[in-house]
């Protein structure tokens, strides 16, 4: 199918002034208003936008997927200068998985559970092509091969759930691929899908569109990962397109603030917590490159501020500064010619963990023998990949499971030998504190958000019903960002931002020395996730409290953390200071992650990465 | 192939973990009879009059005289060689008189387990692919109906409608009219031994008789698996891969036909296991209604006339029954779902 | 609990009248079996054989049966007793069944999973001829089908608050009441249990329909209650020996009395999961 010339002049595809309605119990929502955007053949072009932002809903209607209650309310889509909002449903079929194809975010729920992937693929090339049985697998044999699936012979035969995430979206692509449409969506293609893993399918898909001259469509949360992969942008927000531009120009210079504010909440490599709000942007960044405080003024105490001597000087100042209030103790601490953390020499480290080793059933190992120390004051990051075990040592260190073996002490207690089924009983249960991923499911729904902050002073603290109560708990939630107004109200009747806010108040109620942060910012958009994070920034400074921060994201550990450890299978296979740790790795696997993180440099423009084509 | 090792490995631990019950079942029964009052010994003795020492005697030829154990050990050892012990009321060994009625039973609930489902799954389906259009609203409102009635009453009410209005059906007591010839007895399902006989018009006066009751029965449990057809079709024709389904253009037949409905029927299949084991208890009310000379209706005579060894025989039978239906639904379920194995 | 839910109720039954019925039905079904006594017509058990099986009319509107017993006085003289039968039996099972069931589930590990099989086991029998069993072992009274109802109920709750708590107990507020430092026992009796009672809810009005026709049923075929007791179970077995002569009212009545209950109960417990979740209607 060359293009003639003809139309190559037209986009391949048009959408005009396209709005789409949700027909909701509260009445019509337009999720989508009056969007126009056009795909060149060749072209990829990123949707970025948060939740909400109708990215998704604007995918769904150029398929015409949408679900009973959305509707397409006005606008044309115009596909090789056929408009698809008025087609058949017969024509609509053979347009789709021929000439427009999509793939969506979770592959494997995505493909028929009880269906080998090689007879999906067939159903496919079946549906569109006149192709024999035996000659559809073999052409879903050269599919298979062609996304780089290893020993396709035997993958063919495979049920989607003898595969890995990431094998499942290759297959989908497969799929996508299998008649050679002329425009491939793909919605969110990668969430959910593990950093590396991530750059392979994402790689492999640039590669093959670009090899077949397709247009693709790339929706996405991910400002990194639209830059380095996508022609053009558009940013949505709340149902509009913003801005349309090169992705250098977008990052670089955005014109619309809330594009402004997007670009500067995406955590990069050289972004500080800061440095997310949108005040901070790139201009005044570059005039002060070092002055990682100016948000906090108040918060920094020069004289604390450890190891300002030799080489570490410079990375001290990069990093986060390590400035816990007076009153919490804070003891100096060295660092040597690397920048590796010496174990502080007066008072023992807040908590030191050793050998810790948790064992599910006979076969399964999820920590495989960890030791590590925290600091007081101090914020020791943890990350790894799925399955690394950095959430089952958050749940032991914070002492709600048991490890099979290994020592955890904690301010001169031997914790790990009190059972955590009576460590509510214990002393240090109010030292240690947890913050929880997801804020939709780390509130008790019928909870108001009063009594989910009170309910650790009840327990822990004996406090009773009555105005000390109250105080308190109007203390914790004006200093977490919530207002009076708010705190009446039950979990659903809360943003997400505001749900995470009272999770953390809630954990630092007790006025804990140690908060363990299990993917806070995880569930949240990149703009809620900037202002959570500072607030964290804000309170471990103010309360001098340490933090086990566990995350995915390479990039919150470097901003948050003063120290990091990577963790694979459960095991540490490196750990240091996170300045070093993120400039110069050692490890072969942390430096293979560290290369995965999707980016875009603010304030650079930088030049097209490798392999993109330029127009024709 | 693997698939078909894994199907069997699993099954088989099944059939061994469903031992454990099985054993509780016996035990159950065994205590069930040690509690229920009167005196066994009595019951089988020559009749009420026999005299003190002949009541010693059997009490001793049973052993109940010996330690509970014991009589448990002796219970098992009686149920492993088929003695099940002998009816009072019919005067016949407890297997026998089963042997005799479960093909009555069973035909009856087969016959009505095919007419249900036969009826329930088109419904549930054109429910689910139409929703809030009139078809589902009917198929809903016949479903939260059809639940509601008893089938004791639905019975009487189509025994009233159909012989009593109409006169279409025939004289709503037992399997065949007194007058009919019974076909010879080969596998006791009167239908399948009339067309093995060749003989149509028994055949045609045993499916008259049968209609009824049957259908009954499916009245009773077509609600449920509609609802489970329904419910089941409806949450996977809202998956994430019926929805890639639709994005590759495979045609809606094909959607519908072999993507949504083979993994809408999985927890069908589930249901209707259950559907067929509460089949087997409803069994005592509508054999009571219609006079059905099978098992279920014998161990309520024999309950109501504190005959207890024909009770027992029945709740071990119902028993064994259920695991055999647990086994081929776990079978069946095992072909058809290949994650099955992972668990 | 707040105006938002309130508003919430208030939509799903102006938008569901057929809900707003079945309230209003349980209402009256409720009335009846308090008031029963007071309202019938005739004495429910005084025989009158010069009046035998006279078909419905304006003296008896529901007719008489073969002793020439108003019909109408006794349905609605055994409201009470059928009512009591299935309510008591739910809550009994219901009690029981909740706290082993979510105990279960938070606790998980072999206890739970040997539970969990007795308890599917017991689902996948044949839960009549274990009732019948039951009452006749236990003997032929009314609080013994009650019994029989309790257990026979019992496995569905435990299943149900099991699976309930097994989605919960992972969840981030749960593991965070653990670190507010709440006991394992104090975290399912004050957080998991008010949580999944909603959804229980529906089990008790789904449930106590299915309570009414088992003990009905056990009644129909000669257990539990005993004639002259007016029990609609009774009144259609009594029924049954005239239907082939046509006396069509003496099943009808009391049937459609067992049916309008048991609707009620279905319909309102449907409507419950309306108002619970939407989403989750079928």
């Amino acid at each position: 199918m060359t293009g003639e010339a003809t139309i190559n002049a037209a986009p391949l595809l048009e959408i005009e002034n396209l709005d789409v309605t949700f027909a909701t119990r509260a009445g019509p929502i337009d999720a989508v208003r009056g969007v126009s955007l056009a795909v060149a053949r060749g072209e990829i072009l990123g949707i970025v936008g948060e939740s909400g932002s109708g990215k998704s809903v604007t995918a769904l209607a150029i398929m015409r997927l949408l679900d009973r209650a959305g509707r397409i309310t006005g606008g044309s889509i115009r596909f090789r200068g056929i408009d698809i909002t008025k087609l058949g449903t017969t024509d609509l079929r053979n347009l789709r998985g021929a000439a427009l194809a999509m793939i969506f975010q979770n592959p494997r729920s995505c493909l028929n559970p009880i269906r080998t992937v090689g007879d999906q693929i067939a159903d496919t090339l079946r549906a569109h092509r006149p192709l024999s049985r035996s000659a559809a697998k073999a052409r879903a044999l050269d599919l298979l091969a062609g996304v780089l699936i290893r020993e396709p012979e035997k993958r063919i035969s495979a049920y989607p759930h003898e595969l890995s995430g990431g094998m499942c979206q290759r297959v989908m692509m497969a799929m996508a691929m299998a008649c050679e449409p002329d425009l491939l969506i793909a919605d969110e293609p990668t969430t959910g899908l593990d950093v590396t893993t991530q750059k392979a399918v994402m790689d492999q898909l640039a590669a093959l569109v670009r090899e077949r001259g397709m247009a693709m469509m790339l929706i996405t949360h991910d400002l990194g990962l639209a830059a380095q992969y996508c022609d053009r942008v558009a940013v949505m927000q709340q149902g509009l397109v913003v801005e349309t531009a090169a992705p250098a120009v977008v990052f670089s210079a955005p014109s619309h603030p809330y594009t402004r504010r997007l670009v500067a909440a995406s955590p990069t490599p050289t972004s500080t917590v800061a440095s997310l709000s949108a005040e901070g942007t790139a201009e005044s960044r570059a005039a002060h490159p070092h002055d990682i405080n100016s948000g906090n003024p108040k918060g920094v105490i020069p004289g604390l501020v450890p190891g300002t001597h030799g080489a570490a000087a410079e990375v001290s100042a990069i990093v986060a500064p390590w400035v816990p209030a007076i009153n919490a103790g804070m003891t100096p601490v060295e660092l040597d010619q690397r920048g590796t953390l010496l174990v502080p020499l007066t008072p023992p480290p807040l908590m030191t963990v050793a050998n810790l080793v948790m064992r599910y059933d006979r076969d399964i190992t999820a920590v495989a023998g960890v030791s590590f120390d925290i600091g007081a004051g101090e914020s020791v990051g943890l990350v790894g990949e799925s399955g690394s075990g950095k959430s089952t040592i958050a749940r032991i260190v914070c002492r709600l499971i048991d490890p099979t073996t290994g020592t955890i002490r904690f301010d001169g207690a031997d914790i790990g030998a009190m059972p955590a089924s009576t460590f509510h009983k214990a002393t240090q249960r109010a030292d240690i504190q947890i913050v929880f991923q997801d804020p939709g499911d780390s509130l008790n729904p019928r909870f108001s958000a009063f009594d989910s902050i009170a309910d650790p002073l009840r327990r822990l603290k004996g406090l009773r019903d009555g105005m000390a109560l109250r105080t308190r708990v109007l203390e914790c939630a004006t200093r977490c960002g919530l207002g009076p107004e708010l705190i009446a109200r039950f979990p659903h009747q809360l943003s997400g931002g505001q749900r995470a806010r009272v999770g953390i108040a809630r954990a630092i109620a007790t006025q804990p020395k140690l908060l363990i942060l299990d993917e806070p910012t995880a569930a949240l958009d990149v703009s809620v996730q900037a202002i959570i994070l500072q607030l964290l920034d804000r309170l471990r400074r103010e309360q001098g409290m340490a933090y086990l921060f566990v995350s995915h994201d390479l990039n919150v550990i470097r901003m948050m953390c003063e120290r990091t450890i990577v963790l694979k299978q459960g095991a540490i296979v490196e750990q240091g200071q996170s300045a070093v740790l993120f400039t110069a790795p050692t490890d072969p696997y942390t430096q293979g992650l560290i290369a995965a993180i999707p980016h875009f440099e603010p304030g650079s423009a930088t030049p097209p990465s490798a392999g993109r084509r330029r127009l024709g | 192939m693997t698939t078909l090792a894994s199907i069997s490995r699993r099954t088989g631990t099944r059939f061994v973990s469903s031992l454990p019950a099985l054993l509780g079942v016996v035990v159950f029964t065994f205590i069930l009879m040690r509690v229920l009052p009167g005196d066994p010994a009595v019951f089988f003795a020559s009749g009420p009059n026999a005299g003190k020492a002949e009541i010693e005697e059997v009490r001793r030829l049973m052993g109940l005289d010996q330690p509970l154990l014991y009589q448990l050990a002796l219970y098992l050892r009686d149920i492993a060689t088929g003695n099940l012990g002998r009816s009072l009321t019919t005067g016949q060994p407890v297997l026998a008189d089963i042997q005799q009625r479960l093909p009555a039973s069973l035909e009856l609930t087969f016959t009505a387990l095919v007419l249900a489902l036969t009826l329930a799954l088109p419904l549930g389906i054109a429910a689910a692919l139409n929703p809030g259009k009139l078809v589902d609203h009917a198929v809903r409102f016949a479903c939260t109906l059809g639940v509601c009635v008893p089938t004791f009453v639905s019975g009487l009410l189509l025994i009233y409608a159909f012989y009593y209005l109409l006169g279409w059906a025939p004289d709503p007591t037992g399997r065949l009219d007194i007058f009919a010839q019974a076909p010879p007895r080969i596998t006791g399902f009167l239908l399948i031994d009339s067309l093995i006989a060749r003989d149509g018009t028994t055949g045609l006066a045993a499916a008259s008789q049968l209609i009824l009751p049957a259908a009954t029965m499916a009245l009773f449990v077509l609600a449920p698996l509609a609802r489970m057809t329904r419910a089941s079709m409806l949450a996977v024709l809202g998956s994430d891969f019926i929805r890639t389904a639709d994005a590759m253009g495979l045609s809606r037949a094909r959607v519908v036909g072999v993507y949504a409905l083979r993994n809408a029927m999985l927890p069908v299949l589930t249901i209707a296991g259950i559907v067929f084991s509460t089949m087997l208890g409803a069994n005592v009310l509508v054999e009571k209604v219609f006079s059905w000379p099978g098992v279920a209706s014998y161990a309520l005579d024999a309950l109501l006339a504190s005959d207890y060894a024909p009770v027992q025989g029945f709740v071990l039978l119902m028993a064994s029954i259920f695991v055999v239906v647990n086994l081929t639904i776990d079978v069946l379920y095992g072909i058809a779902d290949p994650r099955i194995g992972i668990e | 609990m707040t105006t938002s839910t309130l508003n919430h109720v208030a939509y799903v039954l102006r938008g569901n009248l057929v809900t707003a019925a079945a309230a209003a039905g349980t209402a009256l079904l409720i009335a009846v079996a308090i008031l029963g006594p007071w309202i019938t017509p005739y004495d429910p058990i005084a025989s009158n054989v010069s009046i035998a099986l006279q078909p419905p009319s304006f003296a008896h509107w529901a007719g008489t049966d073969q002793l020439g017993r108003d019909i109408a006085s006794r349905i609605i003289a055994a409201t009470r007793l059928d009512l009591l039968i299935a309510a008591s039996a739910v809550s009994l099972s219901f009690v029981v069944g909740a706290l082993i069931g979510s105990l279960c589930g938070y606790h998980g590990g072999r206890v739970d999973r040997w539970i969990g099989r007795v308890v599917d086991i017991l689902m996948a029998f044949p839960l009549f001829v274990l009732a019948m069993a039951m009452v006749a072992a236990l003997g032929n009274r009314v609080e013994n089908i009650i019994y029989a109802t309790a257990l026979i109920n019992l496995p569905f709750y435990i299943r149900f608050a099991r699976a309930e708590v097994n989605v919960r107990r992972n969840l981030g507020w749960v593991e965070a009441a653990r670190a507010s430092g709440n006991s394992h026992f104090q975290v399912v009796t004050h957080f998991l249990l008010p949580n999944i009672l909603p959804a229980m809810a529906v089990q008790i009005s789904l449930n106590l329909g299915w309570a009414i026709l088992n003990a009905a049923g056990l009644s129909f075929i000669g257990l539990g209650v005993q004639p002259p007791t007016p029990e609609w179970g009774i009144m259609v077995a009594e029924g049954a020996r005239h239907i082939t002569t046509g006396k069509w009212w003496l099943v009808a009545f009391p049937g459609l009395a067992l049916m309008l209950a048991v609707l009620c109960f279905n319909l309102l417990g449907d409507g419950l999961r309306d108002i619970l979740d939407p989403r989750m209607r079928t």
